[in-house]
């Protein structure tokens, strides 16, 4: 095995090109290195503006001085505000607080952190559901302010690549970024030459420090790819279609010819797993410790890692499996076939939750980006559509590529990669939540042999792409989160760490059976059982409980309550109880008629020859 | 009722002077004097009749002042029937006698010494006694309601209740067993007695420390009482303010109205005279009014009121002065009143007035001679207002034009350029129109209208102006040289997307229409535009607008076939020439791809169709049939029940919600319940919670340490009840509370047993009865 840091095949750039391109995939343990902010600091200010334009940074809550909590105006500078309270309260000591009161919070963030969805009406409440109502709004609030005060840790910006006016940035060689950046990330970019053993499929662990790959003839390798550190290194004699890491980088799924096989890192098999054959696919659901394996027999098998049991195997009825991907999001297994459908797959039902009818053609591969808001096809028909996933299922945009995109990956920020033939392709998107646009490319890069498998690196601004010329990992400026959760996922942990959060991760682990399409329906009433109960403790009551008593006139003064009257007052809140009822199902009437109207034409006569 | 009384008496009164009369007539009593008096004697029972109506004395019956005619022990006068007779009246003798006093007296201690009641039995002296226990505890136990709600309010209760007082030692009590020893401790305390710091004693001042004593109760009493007092005078008031606003009468509000006008001149004229700033501010306010006016339609006859009188002013004349009033009383709200130091507010604006205004002023102040120059420059007449009114209009075009040639220049001396160049056309003009009517009257209110008018044209074109800066900032790439282009850019992106988010159908069709259009299906390929064309197309035509509304509810259904075919736009402009080198083998695999795909095509999306219709059948509850073939009827092979009989036996499920695919051609999503889901779900609401939606609210935001942070999810997971370890949890005693212990008291009548209670009761009164 080699690996040797590829210098760029075309004519060397030159040195005033290179001044307009700017990047900056700085992370906080790097120092800022002098070449790069030389570089970015000569551009015109009127690019500047542009560039702010586009990513709108995050406004630093730091130096948002006002009274209230949550400021609506994103930045107030601090003269203005000096000049406006000139003296601000004095303390018993005689010292003064510049900035009184708790730091403000801009408004966008802490709505970002609000989950109570408000758009449904809620039925008039008494005083005491009141209480609680408001009590858990107030908890919502007070708990994503603080979320949003949090957010003040996330120093990490996401660097990007921006081109001079009318310069295009796929243009851009690897050469020319590897060049432009600091030695630390220059280091990220390196190809494996293994031109023996075949195309290569490889994978990411969930830290992203470990990369594991194997080729198609046996060869499986792991390693700390950061600092090329070999952890192991073996052949396993047998075809090798798929490989994966498991929720820790110490071990490792391996789909082979037969079976599946899971290997420690340090190479030692640990499992053989016959109930998976001929497995093509391998997926891992971190959260729910889920190796799901889609078979050439056309099973999609569930394999429980934590316990070792075989959680579902569902028949697709669709052939070989050899499309598929999860949804981040909501833990969906999502399996392309050969009649150009996707189908949802959770391991709850033994059908697929949807159906989406995706290409003409059969589909060629299926990305879900990180948020679960966009699905990524490609199909034999050459085109590459992005769907939404959030239950339209609806095509946003398609392209159509002149070779078809075998391979597709999203990275965490939204960047979308397609791998056509030797040729890779990144899409970025406009904004900062918007589906990837497929205009433009962002980058484009030629590799020494065809795409076999893609990847983006979590929290390194790298895709690692498996070829049959052994690995490539290229940089790929604002591809990945700057910002990492040290307790979810800390690419520097220690053993230690890990041995920790693997205990915790196990006691945290989602029951597989909660996978469904909207992962918040947990936080729903079962309503179809709740009414089931009611009509049943009602049959065994013999009445309701619940339900309102009729109307009993009170007994009024003396003489005034006689029979009579009492008679005639029960009637009247009768008939208006009534009259409400013949109001209300009058107007359901003539919405149905309203809606029933548009549907049905008027029938002409000329109908009859249409056919 | 008293009606009729009324009746009767009066009745019975009449009856009466018949009587009365009869003896007129008689030559006995016949005197003229007697006559006067009868007269009067009619009149004053006339009199009392009347008054007797009246409902107090109305059962007075009529006295009789005269001895009556007849005396016979057949005939007793009525003299005195409305008193009661007494015993001791009928003992009286005509002479009072000692002999009957010791009778009286015996007679007064009979009378005296009552029977003794007969004692209640005792199912009732019971009752009664549990009902005034009930009502005492009842009110004693009241009391704690509002502690027994706040705790079962509260987030946290910590037990046991009673907090030790947190012993509050002043830093200086703690200072004074403490010296300094060590060489810096010293050095530190050197310095403070130098700069005269208070080191022990007076950390706390006299205030603080007052503050620090708690609120005796005395004084507590007090405020109590002055905060009552206070909310009793609020409730009078606006008592008040309400029934006064409750009088309907127009006139009297309108008299309140010119009344509360005139003091307000009164004490404005006032005010001026004594304190000339607060007077400004009074006029400040005024003019706020007056900006609020001219703001508002409020007496604009746009009303509903003033357009029925519209209506009506052809022919009435009323109805004309009176829309006339309005829009005068508008003129007077929106006039603007004359403020002293307008010239100096205008000085402290803006910079850019001060850079444009000056001229102005410095030619007003040489023409001046008075103390405001404003006030006396010549004023515009209405057609010059007119004029000026109608520029804003015009000014834009030039103004743009303006703007789109400087854009190449650099941008930000070409706006200020433009900007000045504005402002002195706007001075030559105003110049012009003074010279013109300098020798026209001085109409000072005009003036003032049009200055004010004219610098708020001003500010109106700043502005317009700063609007197409930012817009021609926005389209820098394009170089398009008029404002109209600008405007027609704006919307293009927007339809642009809109025709890529959703490629949609030029025609519409149900799911039912799609296999019959499969068969045209190469034919409507052609038709079918794509998406960016058609983004053209509709921006080319606005003609269109009259289908459009039709087509965007139908545009809901989207088209499956095209949804597949419509070609997208490919991508050719890679930056990096990709033309593939296609090996030999592959180009043979692609052309393989081709053929197959031209025949997959129809195929996909019929067997699609095919395999959802299948899912919505099978999904759709299913119709219950009960009848019993050969039930009332002939039965065997071959015979199959009628039809009505099987229409009558027929149970029809309700139909279920609608599918949520129903719109979508190319989905199937199962409807199926994830049962291993549900169990996992809610499936009881909780008590005080009577529809799920509102539970689901409360139960929406989650907990965990994952998506909160450290003190959020310590704040949300706080145990409801704390206890201390080996602390004994003793009940809740009024003192704790804030109630005074007296209350104990009141409590100790819940401890007693009611039994005992009611013996105790009997007991006395028996004792009572005895006696």
């Amino acid at each position: 095995m080699e690996r040797a840091p590829k210098p760029g095949r075309d004519v060397p750039p030159k040195k005033d090109k290179l001044q307009a391109k700017r990047k900056k995939p700085r992370r906080y343990w790097e120092e800022e290195t002098a070449p790069t902010t030389a570089r970015a600091s000569p551009g015109p200010p009127r690019n500047k503006k542009r560039n702010q334009e586009l990513r709108p940074q995050r406004p630093k809550t730091a130096h948002i001085l006002k009274k209230s909590r949550i400021s609506k105006k994103p930045q107030v500078p601090k003269k203005l505000r000096k000049r406006k309270n000139p003296e601000p309260q004095r303390s018993l000591s005689g010292a003064q607080d510049p900035f009184p009161g708790p730091a403000p919070v801009p408004v966008e963030v802490v709505q970002k952190f609000c989950r109570i969805d408000k758009s449904k009406k809620l039925p008039h409440s008494k005083s005491k559901t009141r209480n609680r109502l408001e009590v858990a709004e107030a908890e919502e609030k007070e708990t994503s302010v603080k979320a949003a005060r949090s957010e003040l840790l996330l120093a990490e910006e996401p660097g990007f690549l921006e081109g001079e006016d009318g310069e295009d940035t796929a243009k851009i060689l690897q050469a020319d970024i590897v060049e432009a950046v600091d030695i630390a990330s220059a280091a990220k970019h390196f190809d494996l030459n293994l031109r023996q053993f075949g195309p290569y499929r490889l994978n990411y662990s969930r830290t992203g420090r470990h990369l594991a790959f194997g080729g198609r003839r046996g060869h499986v390798a792991a390693l700390d790819w950061v600092t090329k550190r070999l952890m192991c290194e073996i052949n396993v004699m047998e075809t090798v279609r798929d490989i994966r890491f498991l929720h820790s980088e110490a071990l490792l799924a391996v789909a082979q010819n037969r079976w599946l096989h899971i290997y420690d890192n340090q190479g030692i098999e640990l499992h053989c797993i016959r109930r998976c054959d001929r497995v093509t696919r391998l997926e891992f659901l971190p959260f729910h410790f889920l190796l799901a394996t889609a078979s050439e027999t056309g099973f999609l098998t569930y394999l429980d890692v934590s316990v070792g049991k075989i959680v579902a195997a569902l028949n697709a009825r669709a052939g070989r499996l050899d499309v598929m991907t999860w949804n981040p999001y909501n833990a969906v297994i999502h399996l392309g076939h050969s009649n150009g459908t996707v189908s949802l797959w959770s391991p709850a039902m033994k059908e697929p939750l949807a159906k989406i009818l995706c290409h003409r053609g059969g589909v060629r591969a299926v990305a879900v980006d990180s948020t679960g808001t966009y699905m990524a096809t490609s199909g034999l028909d050459h085109q590459l559509k992005i769907f939404d996933l959030r239950g339209t299922f609806q095509p946003l945009s398609a392209r159509t590529l002149p070779q078809g995109a075998g391979h597709l990956a999203f990275s965490q920020r939204g960047l979308l990669v397609a791998g056509m033939g030797d040729v890779v392709n990144i899409w970025a998107g406009q904004g900062q939540t918007g589906p990837p646009s497929l205009e433009q490319p962002y980058l484009t890069h030629r590799l020494s042999g065809p795409v076999h498998g893609l990847q983006f690196c979590p929290f390194e601004d790298v895709l690692g792409v498996g070829h049959s010329g052994g690995i490539t990992s290229m940089l790929v400026p604002g591809a990945a989160e700057p910002n990492f959760d040290g307790l979810e996922s800390n690419p520097y942990r220690s053993r230690k760490q890990r041995q920790e959060w693997e205990v915790k991760a196990l006691l945290e682990k989602v029951p597989a059976e909660l996978i469904c399409l909207d992962p918040r329906a947990l936080a729903e009433v079962d309503v179809i059982s709740l009414e089931q109960e009611k009509k049943e403790r009602i049959e065994r009551l013999g009445y309701d409980p619940e339900a309102k008593t009729p109307f009993q006139p009170k007994p009024k003064q003396k003489g005034r309550s006689s029979t009579a009257s009492l008679v005639k007052r029960k009637r009247k809140v009768m008939d208006e109880d009534h009259r409400d009822k013949v109001r209300q199902s009058l107007e359901q009437q003539q919405h149905k008629q309203k809606k029933a109207k548009p549907s049905r034409a008027r029938p002409s006569a000329l109908d009859r020859f249409v056919h | 009722m008293s009606a009729n009384r009324a009746a009767e008496s009066l009745l019975a009164l009449s009856q009466h002077e018949e009587l009365v009369d009869l003896p007129e007539d008689y030559p006995l009593s016949a005197s003229e004097d007697e006559g006067d008096s009868d007269g009067e004697r009619k009149h004053q029972k006339l009199l009392e009749t009347i008054s007797s109506l009246g409902g107090k004395n109305r059962r007075k019956l009529a006295e009789r002042s005269e001895a009556s005619l007849k005396v016979s022990e057949f005939n007793v006068s009525s003299e005195g029937s409305g008193e009661k007779l007494v015993l001791a009246d009928l003992l009286e003798p005509v002479k009072t006698s000692s002999s009957l006093a010791t009778v009286k007296k015996q007679l007064n201690r009979v009378k005296s010494k009552k029977t003794v009641e007969l004692p209640l039995n005792k199912e009732e002296v019971e009752r009664i006694h549990r009902e005034v226990a009930f009502n005492k505890t009842s009110q004693v136990l009241s009391k704690w309601d509002p502690i027994v709600l706040k705790n079962r309010q509260a987030e946290q209760l910590v037990f046991p209740m009673e907090k030790e007082q947190p012993a509050f030692a002043p830093i200086e009590h703690v200072l004074s067993g403490w010296k300094a020893r060590t060489p810096l401790e010293q050095e530190i305390f050197n310095l403070l007695h130098k700069n005269k710091q208070p080191v022990t004693d007076p950390l706390l001042t006299p205030v603080e420390k007052a503050s620090l004593r708690a609120m005796s109760l005395e004084e507590a009493k007090m405020r109590r009482a002055e905060l009552q007092r206070a909310r009793a005078l609020q409730s009078y008031y606006e008592a008040r303010a309400r029934r006064e606003k409750k009088i309907k009468s127009k006139k009297y509000h309108r008299v309140m109205k010119k009344a509360k006008a005139k003091e307000a001149l009164k004490e404005f004229e006032q005010l001026q005279k004594i304190n000339p700033t607060a007077a400004l501010e009074e006029l400040e306010k005024i003019e706020k009014a007056r900006m609020l006016e001219r703001m508002s339609l409020k007496h604009q006859n746009s009303g509903k009121w003033a357009k029925s009188k519209a209506i009506m002013a052809k022919y009435d004349r009323e109805a004309r002065q009176a829309m006339q009033e309005q829009l005068a009383k508008n003129k007077e709200l929106t006039q603007k009143l004359q403020v002293a130091s307008e010239s100096e507010e205008e000085e402290g604006g803006t910079e850019v007035e001060e850079l444009l205004v000056p001229d102005a002023m410095h030619e007003a102040q040489m023409n001046a001679d008075g103390p405001n120059p404003w006030m006396l420059r010549s004023c515009t007449s209405d057609a010059q207002e007119a004029e000026i009114q109608e520029d804003p209009e015009q000014l834009p075009e030039p103004l743009a034009h303006n703007v789109s040639e400087s854009e190449g220049d650099e941008r930000l001396v070409a706006e200020e350029e433009i900007l000045l160049k504005e402002f002195e056309e706007k001075r030559s003009l105003r110049k012009r129109s003074e010279l013109n009517q300098d020798a026209e009257s001085v109409g000072s209110q005009e003036t003032k209208d049009s200055i004010s008018r004219e610098v708020l044209f001003e500010l109106r074109t700043l502005s317009q102006k700063l609007k197409e800066n930012h817009q021609s900032r926005k389209q820098k790439a394009s170089s398009v040289g008029t404002v109209p282009q600008v405007q027609r850019e704006v919307p293009a992106p927007e339809e642009e997307e809109e025709a890529l988010l959703l490629q949609r159908p030029e025609r519409v069709q149900t799911l039912e229409e799609l296999e019959e259009l499969e068969k045209e299906g190469c034919l409507q390929n052609k038709e079918l535009p794509r998406p960016v064309l058609e983004g053209h197309r509709l921006k080319k035509n606005p003609n269109n607008q009259t289908d459009s509304p039709k087509k965007k509810k139908k545009e809901q259904m989207i088209d499956l076939q095209n949804l597949l075919t419509t070609k997208s736009p490919s991508v050719k402009s890679l930056a990096v020439p990709t033309t593939i080198e296609e090996l030999e083998g592959e180009a043979e695999r692609d052309q393989k791809q081709m053929i197959k795909e031209a025949f997959a095509g129809d195929d996909v999306i019929r067997d699609f169709l095919k395999e959802k219709r299948e899912a919505v059948e099978a999904s759709k509850p299913q119709d219950v049939d009960l009848t019993l073939p050969g039930w009332g009827e002939w039965g065997g092979v071959g015979l199959r029940p009628s039809a009505k009989k099987r229409r009558r036996f027929l149970i029809k499920a309700p139909e279920g919600p609608p599918r949520k695919d129903k719109n979508l051609p190319n989905v199937i999503i199962n409807e199926k319940r994830n049962i291993y889901a549900a169990a996992h779900q809610v499936r009881v609401l909780p008590y005080p919670f009577t529809h799920h939606r509102q539970f689901e609210r409360t139960i929406q935001t989650p907990i965990g340490s994952t998506w909160n942070t450290q003190r959020a999810f310590q704040k949300l997971t706080t145990p409801k009840i704390v206890t201390k370890a080996g602390h004994i949890i003793k009940p809740i005693k009024a003192e704790n509370v804030g109630y005074r212990s007296s209350s104990r008291s009141d409590l100790s009548v819940l401890q007693r047993n009611p039994k005992r209670l009611s013996a105790h009761h009997k007991k006395q009164l028996k004792k009572n009865s005895i006696d």
